[in-house]
């Protein structure tokens, strides 16, 4: 019997190390890549570990193409769309929550329903209005289109959720005092909202900044590349630079490990709620 | 006071919180209008025309959807699409959950697994597709050095026309925390007394499973079938990455990876037919509703909402 139990408590275990380290195997290859010299990456049979840890596919990484450039790009391009998203959401959502207007519920569910819509249907008009407007190789189409494009629907419903968590009570009573709309919200409702306002942020900014699709149609002038277009110079015609590309492609995922780590629960939470990443 | 006036008051209030609300929302209006409407009106009709960019749009009725149904391109890549759809999302679906089932046997270290299941689908789509090809490299790859060890047969992952959707999909299982993340969140749900309840009734593991857990966690499955599914049929980034990367043309070897999404791409920005992608991508719409609508129709057999927790 106690055998039995023992058995029964490690085999998930087993299990879960197992697909684990597959898992991690990636990663693990990713690292030790990196810091090998050329003929230990081309080598059969494979060499787990470099013999000596060299630095120079991180220093080709950022030399070999404009890597400051693209990543100057990529951290404008998120930020930006990060403090739009994190003024515009919580207002529409407050909208949604808070006032209770005709048809309200009707509009919300719409809301949510243009999420099934294919963004390849908005996408050659979206390109032509940018470009009419003179905006391709600018900031502005990805900027713009993550405030108000159809990300926009994931954020309200998120930050909506958070707002019928506060007490009813404590706007009623400042309504009731005189306060306008305006000023419950900004003084009572959204200082309150910060946590759901962390995690539409993180969320915006993890899409900006792994963004490929966008990038592509939108910027074609080498000057305004984001990272997640800019790694492909390390491809050459008959050659590919695996060294410093694993080093340029780690660069680039760093960050976001890192922020993961900082903010862990806040990551769970959302993706929780509604399943966004 | 008369109840005229008492009503005009009543309306006037309800006129001014429409307002408001209507102001508080506008940004999402103005998003709708300009982001959505617009576009789609402007794709519906660009559809029925030729537009190269340079010039106006011309009108040519439905060539482009006759063209369509005539372009075998256009088949390979929407037979691509659904292969992935099939043998790629619903396997990494039943293995997501999988997965959260063992995470929610209560283990020790929850925090560390989740952490490490959950790490891959943080790495942007380049990156990863980046790391799977050198991962698959025929010759220096860890995965054909792997299978040389053990006397297994070393495919051309990323050349071979029969392997490189096996290659996506194999890179697919690596990036599946996100639904298993929202599976564990669903199981963490299910009430603990159904459980005990079954128990003293003496049931099986497989029976909890497939009478309690199952129908428990049906409307996560349903919403994630629905946004796979729509997802799916979207697919872009890792089978563009693959053969661009790996020197090829878009599509690579064969049209072998050329998903749908992709070949709508490339005539839009590649080949500058305008009018025959924005054909291409409302018939993307209408299959993905038809899908979707076939999902919720079926979902009063299948999908169980609790009352009470």
């Amino acid at each position: 019997m106690d055998q039995r139990s023992l058995g029964k408590r490690i085999a998930p275990h087993l299990i879960l190390i197992l697909f684990g380290l597959m898992f991690l195997a990636p990663f693990a290859w990713l690292l030790l890549t990196t810091f090998k010299s050329e003929e230990e990456i081309f080598v059969i049979p494979v060499q787990w570990f470099p013999s000596e840890l060299i630095w120079d596919n991180y220093l080709n990484a950022v030399s070999m193409i404009p890597f400051v450039q693209y990543t100057m790009n990529t951290v404008i391009i998120a930020l930006l769309s990060v403090a739009g998203v994190v003024v515009i959401s919580p207002l529409v959502a407050y909208g949604f929550s808070r006032i209770d207007f005709k048809g309200r519920n009707v509009l919300f569910i719409f809301m949510l329903s243009t999420l099934m819509l294919p963004m390849q249907v908005t996408m050659i008009p979206l390109y032509v209005m940018f470009n009419n407007l003179g905006m391709l190789d600018s900031y502005w189409p990805l900027v713009l289109s993550a405030w108000f494009g159809t990300g926009i629907a994931y954020n309200v419903f998120m930050i909506r959720q958070f707002f019928n968590g506060i007490p009813y009570e404590l706007t009623e009573s400042a309504r009731i005092d005189g306060a306008s709309e305006f000023r419950i919200y900004s003084q009572i409702v959204l200082p309150l909202a910060k946590p759901a306002l962390l995690t539409i942020g993180l969320f915006t900014f993890l899409n900006a900044w792994s963004d490929f699709q966008g990038p592509l149609i939108y910027l074609n002038n080498q000057d305004s590349w984001t990272l997640s277009i800019g790694l492909k110079q390390f491809i050459r015609e008959n050659s590919v630079a695996w060294g410093p590309l694993m080093a340029a492609a780690t660069l680039f995922t760093v960050p976001i490990i890192l922020m993961y780590f900082f903010v862990q629960k806040k990551f769970i939470e959302g993706i929780s709620i509604t399943g966004m990443k | 006071m008369s109840s005229l006036q008492a009503n005009t008051g009543i309306k006037s209030r309800e006129r001014k919180r429409l307002l408001i609300g209507l102001l508080f929302i506008s940004p999402w209006i103005f998003g709708f209008l300009v982001f959505q409407l617009y576009p789609i009106i402007m794709s519906l009709y660009y559809s029925f025309t030729e537009y190269n960019l340079f010039n106006a749009p011309e009108w040519v009725g439905l060539s482009n959807y006759m063209e369509m149904t005539k372009d075998a391109k256009m088949y390979q890549s929407l037979y691509n699409t659904i292969f992935i759809t099939i043998f790629g999302f619903f396997p990494q679906l039943i293995y997501a959950l999988g997965i959260a089932l063992l995470l929610n046997q209560s283990v020790k270290g929850l925090s560390i697994y989740r952490t490490i299941y959950f790490l891959p689908t943080l790495v942007p789509a380049v990156a990863s597709s980046l790391l799977w090809m050198w991962l698959l490299n025929a010759q220096y790859g860890l995965i054909n050095q792997a299978l040389g060890a053990i006397g297994l047969p070393e495919p051309n992952w990323l050349l071979d026309a029969n392997w490189t959707k096996p290659s996506l999909i194999f890179m697919g299982f690596w990036g599946t925390g996100t639904t298993t993340i929202m599976y564990l969140a669903a199981l963490q749900e299910v009430p603990k007394m159904y459980y005990e309840a079954a128990s003293i009734d003496g049931a099986s593991r497989w029976r909890k499973f497939w009478h309690i857990t199952l129908p428990a966690i049906s409307p996560m499955t349903f919403f994630l079938i629905i946004m796979g599914l729509i997802g799916s049929f979207q697919y872009f980034s890792q089978g563009y990455v693959f053969a661009d990367s790996s020197g090829q043309a878009i599509g690579g070897p064969s049209n072998s990876i050329l998903f749908y999404a992709i070949y709508l791409f490339q005539n839009a920005f590649v080949f500058l037919k305008m009018g025959y992608a924005s054909a291409m991508a409302w018939l993307l719409f209408v299959v993905v509703l038809i899908l979707t609508l076939v999902v919720f129709r079926s979902s009063g057999k299948w999908v169980f909402y609790g009352g009470d927790k």
